[in-house]
């Protein structure tokens, strides 16, 4: 028999137990250093042992439950995916979707983490172990290959030993590729050891041993005894045998970590992941929430006020923020509102889409970035519009930093997701019930008292925005401090008129004619351009302006950003005069 | 000259890294060094030995069997010394043949300038991540916390990088620091000026609490023990008229204890120069110009050589 290729299997690399909350556990698999962590979800991350950026290890960063962070210069990982969530140097840039950590496999069985494996490699079965508790006696490293261990592991038996009587017996026996199972017999009783080894490198392991039974208190410490004596002496044994220092060979195969698909580049208006109603629920009066789970792979990483376009049964395109907080990167949670006048959007979601179906979304597009480097972060939301805004407030509240959440609605039941509301207590102030001339003055009160380094961002429907932002800029707050997003472009579009487009990268010429977007016609051209709500609100369809007047009809620009004239949202703005020139 | 350790060992197997070996290096701040009794110590992996004269004035040798470490030496009786430098507070010297002397440092020149080593460290590390480090401003606010920087004022804003007569510069690199030096009472943004005239050595220039103009020098002189062992000096030219020297000395110590537990967890030890080994943003534009100006000058030495694919 041809042994197998210990890359292809899984190895054990920690003891549950050794995965203390919010700690990072050192481990060697096959010459591949790993930071072994468990997230407050549950989730146990094995990644390798080494912040992408600079080189440190990653066993040194802090597990705050939901993300690592590095020491060095505070980048931080998600649970789950290792994808690269924030990088303080740039606190408004989203870190590009290829920066991530490499994550290897996890499993737990018989109180063990494995790891290492093909995708298919299940941790061993073994009848032994099965049908009862387990207790995970004390791991040994050892400076002895990993076959010179399982070769003394069936001399030696370590553990269990009979019990004193007629007929006692020991048995030493392989128990797959990387394990060797002891079995005492006395009479009609027996019990067993299985000692798995972990292959470190070439000339070290781990030996792991796991107990069938959970013995009574009386008999533990004499059972923990006697283990710890055993295995110490046959280390002695193994390590003299192995000689002098053993040269470190690398492993046969080096540890495969696993693939992710890599995010695709943004193209037109196609979906892009294929994902599954996990849960639906009703989070508030008439506020449906959703999980979708991907279909197969990982969900593409995202930052906090990140929208997704969500492909509708009934091929409408409507964008939803997603809620989620740091570290859960397992599904997109988002929020949708039942509006009384929906053209066929929210109805559909909330009507048509049930649990279990399929839906097709965009990949997670950011126009509503978050600063984490504000002294004082002021979040300020209407209704439907608090979901980007409890993503930023849980994150904002995981990494300390000073904010408040005022959400606006109309009673207790139409507070949307309490589960999220519930632990921010502290940074929520909830108003509810108040006409918009009270909300007003709640807004001035809010933001009467503009410091350096604050930042203020608002979400909610087009005339609460609009009051926020006049409120606040008559409060002194500079328009760079000021984010909004709104859900809907309410103000009546205009596209009688008729204009030249240049592309200067391209030197081609087209003619927008009445009734017809720019978009379309650079579309017509053959430029592949990347575009999602299509009403001037979410910024994707966003194009340089190197010459021109512009006739600005989104609701994304603010007004020194219109005034500059040097960016133009196609989907819905157009030309101000005969000609425009755009740096495409 | 024959150098063991394989670094450089004349006819045998040629210099190793020529572009390490022929430069000066700062081994230990001249009024540390005692008179007359050999420390022995090793340079590029090399075994050397130094003293000061009974005229002050520094030696060095490869480490000899007949003078162990503490021995008494006598410079007339020395066989085949290395050659000296007494700059900028340190004996400088090389197991090479440098082309010319020390990087010009006209601050020195000043006579109200404090100058001083702040320290010397023992770091496990290679000399071009220790400079890297000395060189990077993103990690101030998180392994200087309340020093060199705070958060969550982690923004590096863009600055420039420049070649002057082949030197690199970092300019206008701003940092919000609140406590920027020892004699600083409150925060402020503080703007750097980063310079590298030495593959390991490195400069950096920041306004200071009491000069509107003229601004503190500090550097940091790399002498590599070999490549992923390092004693790193703090170099102080310092306009500062309020602390002691065991002031300043504590200051520094403080910030490079801080330094020390990260660069000891960097791996791999040595500093990668392929663009695709480690993930540079836009704040790290100074350690990729150090990075390619290894490179360029062929430095092989306590880095991780591009590969040529």
């Amino acid at each position: 028999m041809t042994a197998p290729d210990p890359g292809s299997l899984l190895h054990p690399v920690a003891g549950c137990a050794d995965l203390v909350p919010r700690h990072v556990v050192k481990a060697r698999l096959l010459g591949q250093d790993l930071a072994v962590w468990r997230a407050d979800d549950d989730f146990v991350n094995v990644w390798a042992d080494r912040c992408i950026h600079r080189g440190v290890r990653l066993t040194v960063a802090a597990n705050d439950g939901a993300e690592l962070v590095c020491p060095y210069h505070g980048w931080r990982y998600s649970n789950r995916s290792g994808n690269c969530a924030y990088m303080p140097a740039h606190p408004s840039d989203a870190p590009p979707r290829r920066l991530r950590v490499p994550t290897f496999r996890s499993e737990e069985r018989y109180g063990l983490i494995w790891s290492g494996g093909s995708p298919e490699a299940e941790p061993p079965r073994l009848p032994h172990l099965e049908g009862e508790d387990t207790l995970v006696l004390r791991a040994l490293p050892v400076n002895a290959p990993p076959d010179l261990a399982l070769q003394g592991l069936l001399e030696w038996p370590c553990q269990p030993v009979p019990a004193p009587g007629d007929g006692a017996s020991i048995s030493c026996d392989s128990a797959g590729p990387f394990a060797v199972a002891v079995t005492a017999r006395t009479g009609g009783t027996e019990e067993a050891v299985v000692h798995f080894v972990q292959p470190v490198d070439g000339g070290r392991c781990v030996i792991r041993p796991v107990m069938r039974g959970a013995p009574a208190a009386d008999r533990r410490l004499s059972i923990l005894r006697h283990h710890a004596r055993q295995l110490e002496e046959l280390r002695t044994r193994l390590e003299s045998s192995a000689g002098s220092p053993v040269a470190v060979r690398g492993p046969s195969t080096p540890l495969q970590p696993l693939r992710r698909p890599t995010a695709t580049a943004v193209s037109g208006r196609a979906p892009q992941l294929e994902v599954c109603v996990a849960r639906k629920w009703l989070t508030a009066e008439g506020i449906a929430a959703f999980e979708l789970a991907p279909v197969s792979g990982q969900l593409p990483s995202f930052q906090p006020g990140a929208h997704v376009d969500v492909h509708l049964p009934n091929g409408l395109v409507r964008q939803y923020s997603l809620t989620n907080g740091p570290g859960l990167t397992s599904v997109y949670r988002l929020g949708v509102k039942l509006e009384p006048d929906s053209r066929g959007g929210s109805r559909c979601m909330h009507v048509s889409v049930h649990e279990g179906d399929r839906l097709q979304l965009s990949e997670p597009h950011n126009n509503f970035p978050l600063r984490r480097d504000a002294a004082r972060t002021v979040l300020i939301a209407g209704g439907i519009g608090v979901t980007p805004l409890l993503a930023m407030a849980q994150t904002l509240q995981r990494q300390e930093l000073a904010y408040e959440l005022h959400y606006f609605a109309q009673s207790d039941d139409h507070l949307a997701f309490g589960e999220v509301l519930e632990p921010l207590s502290t940074g929520l102030v909830k108003h509810l019930g108040l006409s918009p001339d009270q909300t007003a003055d709640e807004i001035k009160k809010i933001t009467h008292d503009y410091g350096t380094a604050s930042h203020l961002y608002v979400c909610g429907p087009g005339p609460m925005i609009e009051a926020t932002r006049a409120i606040a800029a008559d409060s002194g707050w500079p328009e760079d401090a000021v984010h909004f997003e709104y859900f809907k472009n309410e103000s009546e579009l205009h596209d009688a008129s008729s204009f030249e487009v240049r592309l200067a990268r391209t030197g081609q010429t087209l003619v927008v004619g009445p009734g017809v977007s720019l978009l379309d016609s650079l579309r017509d051209a053959g430029v592949d351009m990347p575009s999602s709500c299509e009403q001037g609100v979410c910024g994707t369809c966003m194009a340089t302006v190197l010459e021109g007047e512009l006739d600005h009809q989104d609701v994304f620009f603010n007004d020194s950003e219109r005034a500059a004239g040097d960016r133009i949202l196609t989907c819905v703005s157009r030309a101000g005069g005969h000609k425009i020139v755009l740096d495409l | 000259m024959t150098i063991t350790n394989g670094r450089r060992s004349g006819a045998a197997t040629g210099p190793a890294d020529p572009v390490a070996i022929d430069q000066w290096y700062a081994i230990t701040a001249l009024d540390e060094i005692p008179i007359g009794r050999t420390v022995r110590t090793e340079l590029l992996g090399v075994p050397m030995s130094y003293c000061r004269d009974h005229d002050g004035s520094p030696l060095a040798w490869l480490t000899q069997d007949s003078l162990p470490a503490g021995a008494p030496v006598d410079a007339r009786t020395l066989h085949a010394p290395l050659p000296t430098l007494a700059d900028y507070g340190y004996l400088w010297t090389t197991v090479g043949e440098p082309d010319g002397g020390l990087f010009d440092i006209p601050e020195t020149a000043e006579p109200d300038r404090r100058i001083l080593n702040a320290g010397t460290f023992g770091i496990f590390t290679s000399g071009p991540r220790a400079v890297e480090n000395f060189l990077d401003m993103g990690h101030l606010p998180f392994v200087h916390p309340g020093v060199l920087g705070q958060q969550p004022f982690t923004e590096i804003v863009d600055y420039q990088v420049e070649y002057r007569s082949s030197e690199i510069y970092a300019v206008n690199c701003l940092i919000f620091q609140p406590k920027a030096a020892a004699a600083s009472t409150s925060g402020q943004m503080v703007n750097y000026t980063f310079r590298v005239p030495h593959p390991l050595c490195a400069l950096l220039y920041k306004s200071t609490p009491e000069d509107d103009v003229r601004l503190d020098v500090i550097g940091l002189f790399v002498h590599p023990i070999d490549d992923g062992r390092v004693r790193a000096h703090l170099f102080n030219c310092l306009l500062d008229t309020v602390n002691t020297d065991g002031q300043l000395r504590r200051f520094q110590q403080g910030v490079l204890a801080q330094d020390k537990p990260i660069l000891e967890n960097q791996v791999p030890r040595q500093l990668p120069l392929d663009p695709d080994a480690e993930a540079p943003t836009r704040a790290d534009k100074t350690s990729n110009a150090y990075r390619r100006w290894l490179s360029d000058l062929g430095m092989t030495y306590g880095v991780v050589a591009r590969s040529n694919s």
